[in-house]
């Protein structure tokens, strides 16, 4: 066969097929369960996970179909007992070197794009003017942290244990106690928050899906993330799970997300402050009691 | 012809009467097991390798069926979370150590050396000792099952795997089936490599050497470059765990990174360890069944090495989650990416193969096109993967579970069955049936598809691997029980073509020498091969030496039917 007519022939045969492959774009769209598309909506970081996914799987989805449907279409069109001979074609520089550069193009184009994206998921935004007030977060040198443009942030330490989670929040001020959670964080919506994860014993991974990625904590090691919950989300709760295997009851080392407005934080925060204060008062009079030399009640 | 051979023997001068070949003593040929066990046979070996994995694949299968059952519904208590555990474990070390790397070496043994005309292996001993290091790590590691099974998943992340957080028998046998057998496949992979440069047939130049050698060569050239690594990787593990060592413990100085760059520094080239020589199966049975030549052989090749190489400069991608700067994400990112351009590469190459041929559809032309369609899928989202933004959202999840099993089930598992039917003839003697592989065929790929597909979706939904039980959480259970029936469709069509094989070996049509018209040096001796191999090496003038006889044969029959009265007066 000439080689013209075999270029053309595959031309006629891609359009089609390169039509049929962009239905599931509107398919991507729609969907609301997450069958097709990575979960998302607590975190512009998650948000935007989500829509470089999109690209990469719709592209994905084009050269799926185009090159399953030349394979389809080559195993009907060629196959024995049609009465005509096998081409003894050795090869065709011309067509090789045409698809290994495209493929370079496409992976080039992809890698472009990410790097584009990149800043959006990576980069914590400012908190606005209506989220919890923060204040300047500390540099932490050798590490993968990011901090926003006017670096301040809310700044919560996640220790991360066989099973479980222990969220402390950093205020900054090492006079006063920080307050501190086990599995359930609270945070406050519109505000950034930046997570600093570490272990204490084996590697676990921080998850929660509708808040972006998941990221290791190791111990020894901080690996830092952040999440910024629109004020539409307040109430919501996001479930998250550790992700890294971590033992016998990894699959159990589950956490929850709960999202609050900043006037609500700012109330649960105290109210936790207030009871690691009457905890500290109480303390204090049972090692009185101790010391005196007397058991306690 | 005849009368020229006789005038020029009465003219030959008379040779010396003294012995060519001299020998100390004649062994008798030994009968029975001990046929078998103290063989050198490089083929006998390779069969005692196919078989030995395939039983392995049976439990590392079982394993996979429980594991299945266990997920088939939210909080599901068939499996405790130790047996879980183990199940998975076991499974992912069995398929990896004692199933595809050493099915492939089985492969590569039997026919590395028939297709480049050798008589046996450059190390015939090495080779049997190799083959029996294989089987004492994989009892060695089966045997953890009475003791207290390995329950930290076949990567073994120190710290999880150091004795502070998994005591026990189970993990210590974990690191000696790596060194065990990573001994064997160290010693095969040498053999391979002295074999393949020092024994081809005359003529047969490395331009000439068929795909499946080529890609035989590149297994064994990364499995050399791979496996020190692991090995010392192990050992340093097993110091920690027994001798007072600290070297991934961070409480006491040591880093629990440094196991995480050791371990894929091996277990990334592994990867294509395992599907590299799947590739060569494939570019043997394409050209085969479509009566062409092999579209672009060096451009193959060369995608194969390329493929080898990088294969290499990309372990940390399966690391992006971990505290790294973006500068490291990057350049892996970048690496992974540069993969898909050889790979696609490659997968053009197959379609074009197929382009133009006369197709003919037995089973081993629909495993490998099987192959092509899921291992396109596997490569595509492979290359999501690859960003490792995405990959954040996405890592260990069940995503990244259908990914690998897409190109490990549906790329290597694929090319091992169809390499199986493809060469079950010259290994037997016999044909495999047709219409059961046919059956087993459909079975595998539509209950392969059921079962992995819809991984994908469980991974969006936000299900991480590795986890024993789940609660009633979005389409968790739904997604869970689709791929659950399908996993036992699967077995179902796997388990036809091991009854396939089983009954051909008695009742399968007599194959002759070469049953498919083939083209490679294999199929020029009887089937099965007798000891030696081959009385005759034919001289190699083309990647297809087969096809240069059947042609040449096909050309003087015709013309001695043409022109009898020329070749008579002759």
């Amino acid at each position: 066969m000439p080689r013209k007519s075999l270029v053309a022939r595959l031309r006629k045969g891609f359009i089609p097929l390169a039509a049929a492959a962009s239905a599931p774009l509107f398919f991507a769209q729609n969907a609301s369960a997450n069958w097709i598309s990575t979960e998302h909506g607590g975190s512009p970081n998650a948000d935007a996970i989500h829509s470089l996914y999109l690209i990469l799987m719709i592209t994905g989805l084009v050269v799926f179909f185009l090159v399953e449907g030349l394979l389809v279409y080559t195993l009907w069109k060629f196959r024995a007992g049609r009465g005509h001979e096998a081409q003894q074609i050795h090869g065709n520089t011309k067509l090789e070197i045409g698809w290994t550069g495209g493929a370079a193009v496409l992976v080039i184009i992809l890698a472009v794009v990410s790097f584009f994206k990149l800043g959006e998921i990576r980069d914590p935004p400012n908190s606005d003017a209506s989220g919890y007030k923060t204040t300047t977060i500390a540099k932490d040198p050798g590490t993968n942290q990011k901090i926003p443009p006017d670096g301040k942030a809310m700044h919560i330490i996640i220790t991360a244990f066989q099973y479980g989670w222990r969220f402390t929040y950093d205020d900054g001020d090492p006079s006063t106690p920080n307050v501190y959670a086990y599995r359930d964080l609270y945070a406050p919506t519109n505000t950034t928050v930046l997570l600093d994860i570490t272990s204490q014993d084996v590697i676990h991974s921080w998850w929660v899906p509708q808040l972006g990625g998941k990221f290791d904590a190791v111990q020894g090691f901080h690996n830092w993330t952040w999440f910024k919950i629109p004020a539409s989300k307040a109430g919501s709760v996001f479930r998250g799970q550790c992700a890294e295997l971590c033992g016998r009851n990894h699959a159990n080392m589950t956490l929850s997300v709960h999202a609050l407005s900043p006037a609500d934080f700012t109330k649960w925060l105290a109210d936790k402050q207030a009871q690691l204060e009457q905890a500290k008062v109480e303390g204090a009079k049972q090692r009185a009691v101790v010391d005196a030399g007397e058991t306690l009640k | 012809m005849a009368a020229a051979d006789v005038t020029t023997k009465t003219t030959e001068p008379t040779l010396p009467r003294v012995p060519l070949l001299t020998t100390h003593s004649v062994e008798r040929e030994l009968t029975g097991w001990r046929a078998w066990v103290l063989t050198t046979d490089h083929k006998k070996i390779g069969i005692m390798y196919i078989v030995t994995a395939l039983i392995f694949f049976v439990l590392g299968g079982t394993e996979a069926l429980l594991i299945r059952l266990q997920l088939g519904a939210p909080d599901n208590t068939l499996l405790d979370p130790a047996t879980y555990n183990a199940m998975f474990t076991m499974h992912g070390t069995t398929m990896v150590f004692l199933f595809v790397i050493p099915i492939m070496a089985g492969f590569g043994n039997y026919f590395a050396p028939l297709q480049i005309g050798a008589r046996d292996m450059a190390f015939p001993k090495l080779n049997g000792l190799s083959y029996w290091f294989y089987v004492c790590g994989g009892v060695v590691f089966y045997s953890s099952l009475f003791f207290g099974a390995p329950e930290a998943a076949w990567t073994s992340y120190a710290p999880l795997s150091d004795d502070a957080y998994t005591p026990g028998f189970g993990t210590d046998a974990w690191i000696f089936l790596v060194h065990l057998t990573g001994i064997s496949s160290l010693v095969g992979a040498i053999n391979f490599v002295v074999t393949i440069a020092n024994m081809r047939a005359p003529g047969m130049g490395w331009g000439r050497m068929p795909i499946f050698v080529w890609t035989i060569l590149i297994y064994s050239v990364m499995l050399i470059v791979a496996l020190p690594v692991i090995a010392v990787a192990a050992t340093l593990l097993l110091t920690d765990r027994h001798f007072g060592t600290h070297f991934y413990d961070a409480s006491a100085g040591g880093d629990p990174m440094l196991w995480q760059h050791l371990f894929w520094f091996f277990g990334h080239p592994e990867v294509y360890i395992m599907i590299i020589p799947g590739f060569g199966m494939i570019s043997e049975v394409l050209p085969v069944f479509s009566r062409k030549p092999l579209f672009g052989y060096k451009a193959v090749a060369a995608a194969t090495a390329s493929i080898a190489f990088l294969g290499t400069l990309v372990w940390a991608h399966h690391m992006f989650t971990t505290p790294s700067p973006t500068a490291v994400l990057v350049f892996f990112m970048i690496g992974s990416f540069l993969i898909g351009i050889p790979t696609g590469v490659k997968l053009f190459n197959w379609i074009f193969t197929l382009y133009a041929g006369a197709i003919e559809f037995k089973t081993p032309l629909l495993f490998a096109v099987g192959f092509l369609s899921m291992f396109l899928i596997g490569g595509i989202s492979g290359i999501i993967l690859a960003t490792f933004p995405i990959d954040w959202e996405l890592h260990d999840s069940y995503f990244v579970v259908a990914h690998f099993h897409y190109v490990l089930v549906g790329g290597a598992m694929f090319s091992i069955t169809s390499g199986l039917y493809y060469w079950y003839p010259k290994m037997t003697g016999r044909m495999m049936s047709e219409s059961l592989g046919k059956w087993s065929f459909w079975f595998m790929f539509v209950g392969f598809n059921t079962t992995f597909l819809i991984q994908h979706s469980l991974g969006l939904d936000g299900m991480p691997r590795r986890i024993y039980e789940y609660g009633d959480i979005g389409h968790w259970g739904t997604y869970n029980l689709i791929s659950t029936i399908g996993s036992f469709i699967l077995a179902f069509g796997l388990l036809l073509s091991m009854i396939n094989a089983y009954i051909s070996l008695k009742r399968g049509p007599i194959a002759g020498p070469d049953p498919w018209r083939a083209n490679t040096l294999e199929w020029f001796i009887p089937s099965p091969p007798p000891v030696n191999n081959f009385d005759v090496v034919p001289r190699v003038r083309s990647v297809e030496p087969l096809k240069d006889i059947r042609q040449e044969v096909a050309a003087r029959s015709q013309t001695v039917e043409a022109t009898p009265s020329a070749t008579a007066s002759a």
